[in-house]
């Protein structure tokens, strides 16, 4: 029969309490607790008595029971710490190779480091100067339509503002925005343009914008007011005091009601002006214009909501989706579901479309993190590794030392210290590095100036240090341990019984791991790079060769294209509302025969020299009749061959002649254009429509010829001033625009490819380190193999074989595992895209072993050649 | 002098090791109090307190024999060092007095 286990206390706790507690009063107080766990035994069972046991155990946890850490009464000596400064400075000066691929990998990588935690230290500093920062929150819209992932806005309708306003019980202050008040304002000596926002009356209730004069709650009450920022008046009125001036802006007069100082950096909106928002209210009640108030007209609108402490959030949430239901009823078919983002989110969050001010993705923050992590722990690698390699040096210093009485733990923190002293002295050279790359950042993202400047304060210096102690550790951990292990008695009687390769495999594991990091940063580069590359060069359908975009700013296409018609070096002149193909769109919703089955589709505004100005293909129909000057309701379309699959339109040729209602008008279908490529390469082609709208021309589009593009673009300069002597000349050849659309893959590649340079460095620094090591150790071995015959190749290769199998290794795990990456993952949601070819797979790879082949016979062949009668004869 | 002063619970301990003399220990002192008093003292207090007064120096300890319902593990006896007992006794005293100051009509019929 098995005997039946006798109850006792959670062995664990039992634990904890011998671990805490001060040997002298442990007995006592174990006796006391058994006793009263066998009382309660016998009173409560089992369970409970083990459970009062452990709270007792924990409530035992006091000031005068518990032992003081055993490590703080070793620190107490400075004489000793002094010491543990000085061996491991000796031992810095003394390997002066080591130390520097030591102190330069970890500078390097820690300068990434440094430059992301200042990145996320500014991201999380925006907006925070508002006083009612933590309540503030953006009610943002998501689009559903069937068939289709639902998109996210940042944006939302002017409605959605109303409603909240008139019947949602408990908000604290509310603020609408429109951000489409960019306006010429002129006074009896000056007419200058400005950009700002429509704002209703509480802006400054919700928002804590500094007022330099005039009245916060007033100030955007009355229509026709303006208040304008600091800057914005000392350029108009060259002084500050202009409250109560007048000024005009088109037809109208406006009052100026305050001036504000500049929005701060960290807004993440910029605006020069606001306007009030029941002057642009009033206009659109007279012109009754139903769009203004339309559920769906959702994207140049914001609403932002001051929420009292208390409420729940989701109460306000089920009044908006109540709004939103009501609203949403008078659609079949699409609707808009109403949310609500903190602004702590605003600048830092997924993304959204239509956002207003700057916003960094938290998914590309995190990428960024993780790629800094992997090199900064490819760095520390280094330090473990040649630590490690080296010990035969160090363990006969650990063993006097234990031999006099360190104990293991002190050894492990000797080790420890050492390496966060080295990381330390990292970042000093870091924070030299972290100045050099700081412009370089900075300049890749053009959204960055004057709102991001990685300027360190008191706060991130002590998160830098921070970062010095947890690579210090990281790096440290695992030499400390090694050492700490040490035999004293061994490594005094006969070092050479120190099992110094014991942790070859580990090393080897690490310096794989550098090599397959190197290798996929690399081979992640030239993927995107490629893909760049195909993007700007991509056949859209139609072409951007030598076409210059000009951005008419509000003047008359007609006026500047006569101006322009009569220079040399301008072939062709077409009009259209806007430039296609670099991720903008405007849309309107399109209907054919079945009232319920509307859904919108993307336009251009064209004149009838478009077409053919861009060369594209017309398959059916005809092109827009010249302009008249008789003004015409719109009344022709031309469309691509996505439109009639979706509204099974036939073929080209009998879609002709059909009726389409777009944007409430009925038009005529009288072309049909072969599909192109109307949105960046991220998108899929959808249907698409050329309208002849003359209202809408935003842009003309010149043909440009010319030998000497400098003296051209002066002379269309000249011609501009003449039309519109206010605002400046802003053009772009078609080919720059596109470039700017894929700014972010720029980007991407500077950082990865930054990234990837440090990776390879780090990695050839440690295998060099690594290749010095084994070849030193192993010189009497060589010099014997020599004398007894063997060949300097065979030497060469004897050496160099376990090195170059691990890049073998590296490289068949990083080149399946980056292609997998790019092609599911970063490339995922790209629509049209350049296919994974071997070069860039192996391109790379060739690089990166090439250079940990020059490092590895550097040292091998000096070793192989050497004279064995010099390194023998000492003996 | 810091610590001369005895806090009422102290008292209490030390009143109670002079009651059970040889058989003063941690548990059976909470048990005492816990019936004389009538309210729950938990161990933690009465170890704390005994700590505290024994590096105060108002009482002295040993170890005693190892026993089976404390799984093998010794008692730690307590006993009055002489600053404990004088402690008590000044105590003591000093309440004697206060006492034989207040007139008998103060607290006529209540003793």
């Amino acid at each position: 029969m098995r005997k039946k286990p006798i109850p006792s206390p959670p062995r664990w706790a039992q634990r904890f309490l011998e671990w805490y507690c001060r040997p002298e009063l442990l007995e006592d107080l174990e006796g006391d607790l058994q006793e009263f766990f066998g009382r309660n035994l016998a009173k409560h069972g089992l369970r409970k008595a083990r459970l009062i046991y452990i709270i007792d155990v924990i409530k035992f946890f006091r000031a005068y029971t518990v032992r003081p850490p055993k490590f703080l009464s070793s620190m107490n000596y400075p004489t000793i710490i002094r010491n543990y400064f000085k061996t491991s400075f000796r031992s810095l000066a003394k390997n002066k190779l080591f130390s520097t691929i030591n102190i330069v990998g970890l500078a390097i990588s820690m300068s990434v480091g440094l430059l992301l935690i200042t990145f996320v230290a500014e991201l999380k500093h925006f907006d925070d100067f508002h006083a009612n920062y933590d309540r503030i929150y953006r009610v943002i819209n998501t689009y559903h339509e069937p068939g289709e992932d639902p998109d996210e806005y940042a944006s939302t309708s002017i409605l959605t503002g109303k409603r909240i306003e008139a019947s949602l019980p408990g908000i604290e202050d509310m603020v609408i925005l429109n951000r489409n008040f960019q306006k010429d304002l002129q006074t009896d000596e000056k007419i200058l343009p400005f950009r700002g926002l429509w704002a209703s009356k509480d802006f400054f209730r919700v928002f804590s914008f500094e007022l330099l004069s005039g009245n916060a709650e007033a100030a955007l009450e009355a229509p026709y007011s303006i208040v304008l920022t600091e800057t914005a008046a000392k350029r108009l009125f060259d002084k500050i005091e202009v409250v109560g001036e007048e000024v005009t802006v088109g037809d109208d007069k406006y009052n100026i009601t305050a001036v504000m100082k500049d929005p701060p950096p960290n807004s993440h909106f910029k605006f020069e002006m606001l306007g009030s928002m029941i002057t642009q209210d009033n206009k659109m009640k007279a012109a009754q214009d139903e769009s203004w108030l339309h559920w769906f007209y959702m994207w140049s609108n914001y609403v932002y909501l001051v929420l009292p402490d208390q409420i729940e959030l989701a109460t306000v949430q089920a009044g908006l989706d109540q709004i939103s239901q009501e609203e949403n009823k008078q659609f079949e078919k699409r609707s808009i579901e109403l949310n609500l983002q903190p602004l702590n989110e605003v600048v830092m969050s997924r993304n959204l479309s239509n956002q207003i001010g700057f916003n960094f993705g938290t998914q590309l923050i995190w990428i960024l993190i993780g790629l800094a992590l992997v090199v900064m722990l490819s760095a520390c690698f280094n330090y473990t590794n040649l630590s490690i390699a080296r010990a035969l040096r160090r363990s006969k210093e650990v063993g006097i030392r234990k031999v006099v009485g360190a104990s293991r733990s002190q050894v492990f923190l000797q080790f420890v210290m050492e390496a966060i002293l080295i990381a330390f002295l990292s970042l000093l050279f870091s924070y030299l590095v972290f100045l050099m790359i700081r412009p370089g950042f900075l300049s890749i993202e053009p959204r960055f100036l004057s709102r991001i400047f990685l300027r360190p304060n008191p706060v991130i210096f002590l998160y830098f240090a921070g970062l010095a102690v947890v690579i210090g550790l990281l790096a440290g951990f695992f030499p400390a341990l090694f050492f700490s292990r040490i035999d004293p008695v061994k490594v005094i009687k006969d070092i050479s019984k120190l099992r110094l390769f014991k942790h070859v495999n580990v090393r080897k594991g690490l310096i794989t791991f550098q090599y397959i990091l190197s290798i996929s940063f690399i081979i992640a580069v030239s993927i995107i790079y490629k893909q760049y590359k195909y993007a700007l060069n991509f056949d859209l359908g139609f072409t951007t060769e030598n076409i210059l975009n000009i951005d008419l700013q509000g003047n008359s296409p007609v006026l500047l294209k006569q101006e322009l018609e009569s220079l040399a070096d301008v072939t062709d002149i077409s009009a259209s509302k806007m430039v296609l193909s670099i991720g903008d769109t405007y849309s309107s919703t399109i209907k054919y025969q079945d009232p319920l089955d509307s859904t919108y589709i993307f336009y251009n505004a064209i004149d009838e020299n478009y077409l053919d100005l861009h060369e594209h293909q017309l398959i059916a129909g005809n092109n827009f009749r010249p302009a008249t000057t008789e003004e015409k309701e719109e009344s022709e379309v031309i469309v691509n061959e996505k439109t009639l699959e979706r509204f099974q339109l036939g073929t080209a040729t009998e879609a002709i002649g059909k009726e389409l209602t777009i944007g409430g008008t009925k038009m005529q279908i009288i072309g049909v254009v072969k599909d192109f490529h109307h949105s960046t390469l991220w998108n899929k082609m959808r249907y698409f429509a050329f309208r002849n709208d003359p209202t809408e021309y935003g842009m003309l589009n010149l043909k440009i010829a010319s030998s000497d593009i400098s003296v051209t673009m002066n002379r269309l300069e000249a011609a501009w001033k003449k039309i519109d002597p206010i605002h400046p000349f802003r053009a772009r050849f078609y080919e720059e625009d596109i470039e700017a659309a894929y700014s972010e893959t720029t980007g991407m590649i500077k950082i990865i490819g930054f990234l990837a340079f440090l990776a390879i460095s780090i990695a050839s620094f440690g295998l060099l380190g690594m290749v010095v090591f084994t070849t030193e150790t192993r010189v009497r071995e060589i010099s014997i193999r020599k004398v007894l015959g063997a060949t300097e190749r065979g030497l060469f290769f004897l050496l160099s074989k376990g090195f170059i199998s691990l890049l073998v290794i590296a490289s068949l795990i990083a080149i399946p595992a980056t292609y997998y990456l790019c092609d599911k993952v970063i490339f995922a949601e790209m629509a049209y895209r350049a296919p994974i070819g071997i070069l860039e797979l192996f391109l790379g790879t060739f690089l990166v072993i090439s250079i940990a082949l020059l490092a590895i016979s550097s040292q091998t062949l000096r070793v192989a050649r050497a004279n064995p009668a010099n390194t023998l004869g000492t003996e | 002098m810091k610590g001369t002063n005895l806090g009422e619970f102290e008292e209490l301990v030390l009143l109670t090791i002079a009651a059970l003399t040889t058989e003063a220990y941690s548990v059976a002192i909470c048990d005492h109090l816990t019936a004389h008093t009538g309210r729950a003292v938990k161990l933690g207090m009465v170890h704390a307190v005994l700590n505290r007064l024994e590096t105060k120096g108002f009482l002295k300890s040993s170890l005693g024999e190892p026993t089976k319902e404390r799984g093998g593990r010794r008692k730690r006896f307590y006993e009055l060092s002489t600053a404990g007992k004088t402690a008590l006794v000044r105590a003591k005293s000093l309440r004697d007095q206060l006492w034989s100051v207040i007139p008998e009509f103060v607290f006529k019929g209540m003793i």
